[in-house]
């Protein structure tokens, strides 16, 4: 049985409720369909990001950000043009990007992948980015690359070594300029066989996580390939603090070549102790006992203070080269803000100005169109010689540095890190290229997928 | 209204139309002002807000009516994830099934951990969840790695099996068809209101959430709880076993922090190790306890504040402090700059610390206990000027 009174009022009432309710889609509209995500109008064009400023790589993210910001000033017309200037692509001219001014935004990574990507939502959702740049670590770098792979933007890698980012977890709108693991291994088997001989045993220590695994994997295979025997390998877990009881077995296996697979922290942490336990005092099989980290940074060197010297290690880029695009980038750098860039400066820098050109060489946002641009691209001048950015995996082919540790030139407390440590080759950019399907780089399976332009 | 009572029905209706217009009512500045700046009001930070608020929810259940302070919450909430990324690459991107199995995975785990854990009280208790917490990270983090894919994060790939793919299925997560992604904007005038898919989903889940979570205050259970936490010995004197209540209440929280983990995988495929690490589990005790530990709504509003201050406040950078007092002279511009710079950016862990001292040193009861403190303000003026008017002796 129903019950119905209608009153007048009840009516109009629920009428009035009704037809706001039907009318209400008419003012929603879906995303505006400019072809992409974040298309930028008016005379401003914003990009975010996002790095690391509380934590662990807390420094290496702040010093990205100073870059950036410089990159900032010099794609909008202020200060001395930095690398614009050397750049053999010549269409930037110091009015913005397509005319427009760049803006930009900053998030806080805390080198967790979640907080990252809900920062970059955010630069996304909030600030309207058309571009995220920015980082420092594999594992952020994958995620945050997931994130605009499906949002639709383009991420312009920071500092990540790992060889997954562009091996098996490579994503279509996703570039990295940093080097990789393997292309570490490739540059440092040569040098080692040049100064410690084929006949060597090597211990490795290696950080228990996916860039160690990457690393250790691609050191191992280029050191037997000179003819080095591999003790043993050890995992260790990652923000250890003491490793004390991993280093004291290592003078007991025999081996007479320690191969730190470390990074940040730990890598501090192990080196300084594997000194102090006087490992490079020892004498094993009639030979000098030697360590090698595979990874340089400058803030990793300043922590290890004077233990890092005689250590061989590889770097993306360094501010003591001597070709013109380096020269112009540290001068502007120092003028600024008073000190070098560090590597991860550096490739911040670069990506900046390299998203930069790409978007007007393509002459669109359209993140498809820029990623077209970016692949395959050659350029020069921006401080690592003739680079090749490659359109299979978005990977950036160029010169690796191989560095040794030494005693500060300078003598001041403010340079350490940065004069601790010398260029000792540069290795040519065809000794370190491999195949995109190479099996390290998650083989023929891997693929970038579709370039995502958005909504 | 649904067993409630009409002061109970009255708090869930408010909190319902708050969260329904939320993504009005948390863009209070229209989008080209500076004040911009503090709007919260964009899909991905709502669902946080009520994500985190289901989490802190559950977690309320444990710790504010037995008292029991679980130190490894955050563990549950990434089984949950990792629960629901596994749906995803195995079966398709529909949520469904992946938040049904986030709950059941989380569950079971609780079952285990918090018999194991209950068999100890206080800071043991405490000092045992934290060890399962940190034994789950160092696990996924490392040693579990083909299960969770380590440090990089758990994702889906093209090549996974997803065997329930139909062809036409979207290519992101989405409950039959509805894009989690997808959103609809309303254009007003200035502002421009932003409403999203995932987060009416999850405001739905958060509603229930609160629903359940104030049956369980209100019923004969909870007020066993309640008895554990005001006294456990004499609930054993009077020949009741508080062992079950402790472990029940243990699985349901569990299960709320599985529910929270399976929804932040809803909307955003992914999930990594670091949903696990002790940060994140003190984080769920700071929002309980800054919202007001025991109370119905207050866990939700710490979690809202800590992951506001989280968003908003770690972005703001110096360039946009000098256009704040662009207004000033150069040298009271830059001296602005420079006391405000420690609290913003990447300081914004020392305004949460500031925060956090202040709400517990003045305000025990949390941001519940300052609402209470303020409407009674309002209250005792009225009986004030009711008894001023009838008491005054007629001389």
């Amino acid at each position: 049985m129903s019950k119905s009174n209608f009153t007048r009022r009840g009516v109009l009432r629920t009428g009035a409720i009704a037809g706001a309710g039907l009318a209400l889609p008419t003012y929603l509209r879906a995303d505006a369909h400019a072809g992409f995500t974040n298309a930028p109008t008016g005379s401003t064009v914003t990009i975010g990001f996002n790095v690391p400023q509380t934590g662990a790589y807390a420094e290496e993210g702040l010093d990205e950000l100073r870059a950036q910001e410089l990159a900032v000033e010099h794609l909008n017309g202020i200060g001395d043009g930095g690398m614009l200037n050397t750049f053999s692509s010549k269409v930037l001219d110091g009015t913005g990007i397509l005319g427009k001014q760049v803006n930009f935004v900053t998030g806080d990574t805390q080198t967790k992948s979640d907080v990252a990507r809900a920062a970059a939502q955010s630069m996304i959702q909030k600030d309207g980015v058309i571009m995220v740049n920015g980082g420092s670590s594999s594992g952020v770098a994958i995620a945050v690359q997931g994130l605009c792979q499906e949002a639709g933007i383009i991420f312009m890698a920071g500092l990540t070594h790992s060889n997954d980012t562009t091996g098996k977890d490579r994503k279509a709108n996703g570039f990295r300029h940093f080097f990789n693991g393997y292309m570490s291994g490739a540059a440092l088997g040569p040098i080692l066989e040049k100064e410690y001989g084929s006949d060597r045993n090597a211990y490795h220590l290696t950080a228990d996580y996916t860039w160690g695994w990457t690393q250790q994997e691609s050191m191992q295979q280029s050191t037997e390939a000179i003819g080095w025997n591999t003790a043993q390998n050890v995992l260790t877990p990652v923000g250890a603090g003491d490793f004390s009881s991993y280093i004291a077995p290592v003078l007991n296996s025999g081996a007479d070549t320690l191969v730190l697979n470390h990074y940040g922290a730990d890598m501090v942490n192990s080196l300084t102790q594997a000194t102090q336990f006087g490992l490079k005092d020892k004498q094993v099989n009639g030979k000098d006992f030697k360590i090698i980290v595979p990874l340089f940074s400058e803030l990793m060197a300043a922590g290890a203070g004077t233990n890092i010297e005689g250590v061989f290690g590889s770097m993306n880029w360094n501010w003591q080269l001597q070709d013109e695009g380096t020269q112009a980038f540290v001068r502007s750098f120092g003028e600024k803000y008073g000190r070098p860039p560090s590597g991860s400066a550096h490739t911040c820098y670069v990506q900046t100005l390299l998203y930069a050109d790409a978007v007007t060489r393509a002459g669109s946002f359209n993140p498809c169109a820029v990623a077209e641009a970016l692949e395959d691209f050659e350029f020069d001048g921006l401080g690592n010689g003739p680079t090749f950015y490659r359109g299979a995996d978005h990977q950036c082919f160029k010169d690796v540095l191989v560095m040794k540790g030494v005693a500060s030139a300078s003598g001041s407390a403010s340079m350490v890190g940065y004069d601790t440590v010398e260029i000792v080759e540069v290795t040519p950019r065809a000794q370190v290229e491999y195949p995109s399907d190479h099996p390290m780089f998650g083989g023929p399976e891997a693929s970038l997928g579709e370039c995502n332009p958005g909504a | 209204m649904l067993g409630l009572d009409t002061k109970d029905t009255r708090l869930l209706i408010i909190v319902a139309i708050m969260v329904m217009a939320a993504p009005i009512l948390l863009n209070p500045f229209p989008a080209d002002s500076a004040m911009a700046q503090f709007n919260a009001g964009y899909p991905d930070l709502m669902q946080r807000f009520v994500i985190f608020g289901i989490f802190a929810i559950g977690f309320n259940i444990l710790f504010g009516l037995t008292g029991y302070l679980s130190f490894g919450h955050a563990a549950f909430l990434g089984m949950g994830s990792y629960a629901a990324v596994w749906m995803f690459k195995l079966l398709s991107y529909n949520v469904v099934p992946a938040i049904l199995l986030s709950v059941i995975v989380a569950a079971a785990f609780s079952v285990v951990i918090g018999y194991i854990s209950l068999r100890r009280s206080g800071i043991y208790f405490s000092i045992l969840t934290l060890a399962f917490a940190q034994m789950s990270y160092a696990l996924a983090y490392s040693v579990l790695t083909p299960i969770t894919n380590g440090e990089t994060g758990l994702q889906v790939y093209t090549n996974d099996p997803q065997i329930l793919m139909g062809e036409n299925s979207p290519n992101v997560p989405h409950l039959f068809g509805i894009e989690m992604r997808g959103t609809a904007d309303l254009e007003l005038g200035a502002w421009t209101f932003t409403f999203g898919n995932g987060y009416y989903l999850a405001a739905l889940m958060m509603l229930l959430s609160f629903y359940i979570s104030l049956r369980i205050f209100r019923s004969p259970f909870g007020l066993m709880l309640r008895a554990v936490k005001s006294n456990q010995n004499r609930l054993t004197f009077t020949g009741v076993s508080p062992k079950p209540y402790t472990l029940a209440a243990f699985v349901i929280s569990g299960m709320y922090a599985g529910l929270a983990g399976g929804l932040l995988a809803a909307m955003d495929p992914l999930t990594g190790a670091e949903r696990m690490q002790w940060t994140a589990s003190g984080e769920v005790v700071l929002m309980t306890i800054l919202g007001g530990a025991g109370t119905l709504i207050g866990p939700v509003l710490g979690a809202g504040l800590i992951k506001y201050l989280e968003n908003i406040f770690s972005k703001i950078n110096d360039g946009i402090l000098h256009q704040w007092f662009a207004f000033m002279p150069d040298g009271l511009e830059d001296f602005m700059v420079t006391i405000l710079h420690p609290f913003i950016g990447k300081g914004w862990h020392l305004t949460l610390g500031l925060i956090f001292m202040a709400i517990v040193i003045f305000l025990p009861g949390g941001l519940v206990e300052g609402g209470q403190r303020i409407g009674r303000l309002f209250k005792r003026r009225k009986t004030d000027d009711a008894s001023s008017a009838t008491t005054k002796p007629a001389e």
